[in-house]
């Protein structure tokens, strides 16, 4: 059957299993969203800003595991994607994102709204494609998909002319994509995986650090029964909150710059770390040449370019987590635990000590409120239950410590590229994909300015997203930073006007609610959660001076953490008291 | 250590920008590249010279392997090969030292491939020392113009490739 370009893009979203696409038009794609109009097939959901429809879509696609898709048009409206490509780019989120371009005779001609995006985007997508010939177009889709979803996911841009869209072929859905430059690796070595169950088995202080590998090739479940099997203590990258409960005693929370005090030590006093789907990015680390001295490290990782990029590594083994866990499970419950069961036990009693030495902790006011307090309480009132997006700053990291995470794809947050302005439309597309669901973005009052717009997109699809805005006034982590190491020079933090977000809300037509005094967090929190039809914004007007510790000074090995003037206020009582 | 890397890729629009944008993306260097279509009109080889200590290199192969449209890594400093590269260059002799120019171009079995009044062209073909040899000699006589290919590098028969 001959169909036009815009009618094979369609069938093909179709046979992709597409329910939900993110878009904004403009003139090169008007045949496409022409038969979008009253198509039955599709929710086309309108964002306000094209940034906001590829997090959205980046939302979507990290909390179902399904490719997001996003669709604009040429120029400003491919160029608005850059951000969103590049946050999923760095976090290894599936996405098919769908500019449109000027026609071909006028590619190079510097036409209107012309953008030469595949260029633009070449190094912030796992691959990209100009389709030329409509002939080409049915495969491309297929490729790109394929491509999104299989070994290190990420995103993938297809540019689309706009003669293209009118050109007409037969329209043949290609069954199978075979690519001969592209064949990620699934299995492990076998010997690899071999000796790296005899290493646990010798181990004495071993840890484990899991990041957003475990998410991606859905591995949770066989990452608990090694946990739990091996006796062995995890702790996670920010990608990797999720992956195994947060409140399981074997849980140390997150580790690195911002993490706890006992993730933390036990890096650094361990004799084997097992890294499990990281890429050992420099927030994780610290100072590199001091990250775990006494370790060997055991790495697995479905992309090779991970292994050896920032740490040596002893032991590597390429493929896709759940598969070698498995594999790796199997050898070591088929020699059994016995020999190891007392060693294991005196370095967890130690892990113990640490925790309860430097708790993750803050000082509760009766007066005023903590932002800590805020989150803490949002994770009371939800039991957990709910999908956390998160902006970027302080509100991210207190998002990342004191709210518990159970399951993964239950915290969405920006971290390899750390982009403000993430998280609302992140967690509107999460909504989308998940009805039903409490979606809650940490924000900062900065951060949330920057797609504030996505307000209207909530309001008109009726996705009730609560918005917890942690609100400080600054620009808190840069704040924090001027703070500690610039000398209290206050350069461009201070954001003097902030709007008042409740009217903001209501001016969109949402539900504002603020919170001043530490009694009212609760009943804000319990009346936001009761709205099924709206977006919510709460405003908690929180304690500017606050600082998120611990935090290892950038450059520092991850055990020379600062944790706060309570904790050196504690540490130095101790000295004296020792002497 | 320099390393002369052969990379096999699909001949498609856009393959040697995502090569020279991953180098340069990344901060590796290129200090020669050469590609052009295979045999197979479907193909092409480009053949990269670059440098670093072994992590780097092992990085630059993984990363070119990871494109999606890089089909084979080699990298030849590994494996017993062979190199080439050739040059023209333009040199303005005097009369008196004409003949002594065209010698030295007969010892390094190069060729004359142009010739006015005032100038000679030769055209040397050779591994990098050959050429380092020859322009060594020949630049007393007075170059004008110089060009090079770029290596070009198989592994030799026989050799077990990575
Ligand atoms: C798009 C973007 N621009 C700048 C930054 C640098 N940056 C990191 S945190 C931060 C402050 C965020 O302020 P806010 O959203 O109020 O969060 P807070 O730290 O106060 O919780 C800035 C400017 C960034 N991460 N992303
Ligand atoms: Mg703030």
């Amino acid at each position: 059957m001959r169909m036009s370009g815009a009618e094979i893009l369609i069938e093909s979203l179709k046979k992709e299993g597409v329910k939900h696409i993110f878009g904004y038009p403009g003139g090169v794609v008007l045949n496409i969203f022409d038969l979008l109009y009253e198509n039955e097939d599709f929710q086309v959901i309108l964002t306000r800003h094209e940034q906001g429809a590829v997090h959205a879509a980046d939302g979507y696609a990290r909390s179902t595991g399904k490719p997001g898709v996003a669709l604009v048009t040429s120029g400003p409206g491919a160029t608005n994607t850059v951000t969103g490509i590049a946050t999923a780019y760095m976090d290894s989120v599936p996405l098919v994102v769908l500019t449109g371009q000027v026609s071909t005779d006028l590619i190079g001609n510097d036409a209107f709204q012309e953008a030469d995006i595949v260029g633009i985007t070449r190094p912030c997508t796992k691959h990209n494609y100009l389709v030329k010939d409509v002939k080409d177009l049915a495969r491309t889709i297929r490729e790109a998909f394929y491509i999104a979803t299989t070994g290190r996911p990420g995103p993938v841009l297809i540019d689309i002319p706009k003669d293209v869209t009118v050109n007409k072929a037969t329209f043949k859905w290609p069954e199978q994509v075979s690519l001969r430059s592209y064949n990620p690796t699934y299995e492990g070595n076998k010997w690899m995986i071999k000796q790296a169950a005899r290493t646990i088995q010798k181990a004495k202080k071993a840890v484990i650090i899991a990041g957003g590998g475990v998410i991606l090739s859905n591995a949770a479940r066989e990452l608990k029964e090694l946990i739990e099997f091996a006796e062995v203590p995890v702790t996670m990258t920010l990608m990797g909150l999720g992956d195994f409960p947060g409140a399981h005693e074997l849980s140390l929370g997150m580790l690195g710059m911002h993490g706890t005090y006992y993730a933390n030590k036990a890096i650094q006093e361990s004799d084997l770390i097992v890294a499990v789907g990281i890429r050992f990015d420099d927030r994780v680390t610290g100072r590199v040449k001091d990250f775990a001295p006494h370790a060997k490290i055991i790495h697995i990782d479905i992309d090779p370019t991970s292994i050896r990029k920032n740490v040596r590594v002893d032991i590597p083994i390429v493929g896709d987590a759940k598969r070698i866990l498995k594999v790796l499970l199997s050898i070591l419950k088929e020699e059994g635990k016995s020999q190891w069961e007392p060693v294991r036990k005196s370095w967890l009693k130690q892990i113990e000590l640490w925790k309860k030495e430097h708790p993750l902790s803050y000082a509760y006011s009766d007066t005023i409120i903590k932002p800590q307090y805020v989150v803490e309480q949002l994770y009371e009132l939800t039991k957990g239950n709910a999908i956390i997006s998160t902006e970027v700053g302080q509100n991210q990291m207190w998002a990342a410590q004191f709210y518990k995470y159970d399951k993964p794809r239950t915290l969405l947050t920006s971290g390899g590229l750390g982009t403000m302005g993430y998280g609302f439309p992140a967690a509107m597309g999460a909504q989308v994909a998940h009805p039903g669901m409490t979606i809650i973005d940490i924000a900062g009052d900065g951060s949330i300015q920057m797609n504030i717009q996505e307000l209207a997109t909530c309001v008109l699809y009726k996705l009730p997203v609560k918005v917890a805005i942690l609100n400080n006034q600054y620009l808190g982590m840069v704040r924090q930073w001027q703070e500690l190491f610039y000398g209290e020079r206050y350069s461009c933090s201070h954001l003097d006007t902030v709007p008042d977000f409740v009217k903001v809300a209501e001016g969109y037509g949402a539900v504002g609610l603020r919170a001043v005094k530490p009694s009212e967090v609760v009943p804000v929190i319990k009346a936001a959660l009761k709205i099924k039809d709206k977006p919510v914004f709460m405003d908690f007007v929180v304690d500017w001076k606050e600082k998120v510790f611990p935090m290892v000074p950038a450059g520092a090995a991850i055990d020379e953490m600062m944790l706060g003037e309570e904790a050196e206020e504690k540490k130095k009582k101790k000295l004296r008291a020792v002497k | 250590m320099r390393h002369t890397i052969s990379v096999l890729v699909e001949n498609k629009f856009g393959v040697l920008s995502r090569v020279s944008g991953l180098f340069s993306g990344r901060g590796y260097n290129i200090e020669s590249l050469s590609v052009d279509e295979t045999i197979d009109p479907q193909l092409s080889v480009m053949t990269i010279v670059t440098s670093g200590d072994d992590q780097i290199i092992e990085q630059i192969t993984k990363q070119l392997n990871k494109l999606i449209d890089v089909i084979k890594v080699v990298d030849l400093t590994e494996v017993d090969h062979v190199e080439r590269e050739m040059i023209l260059v333009k040199i303005t002799p005097k009369q008196q030292d004409k003949a002594e120019a065209l010698r030295l171009v007969d010892i390094f079995r190069g060729r004359v491939v142009d010739s006015s009044p005032r100038t000679y062209t030769f055209e040397i073909t050779g591994d990098e020392k050959k050429i380092a040899a020859f322009v060594e000699l020949i630049k007393p006589f007075g170059i004008k113009e110089f060009v090079r290919t770029g290596k070009i590098a198989m592994a030799r028969e026989g050799v077990k490739k990575s």
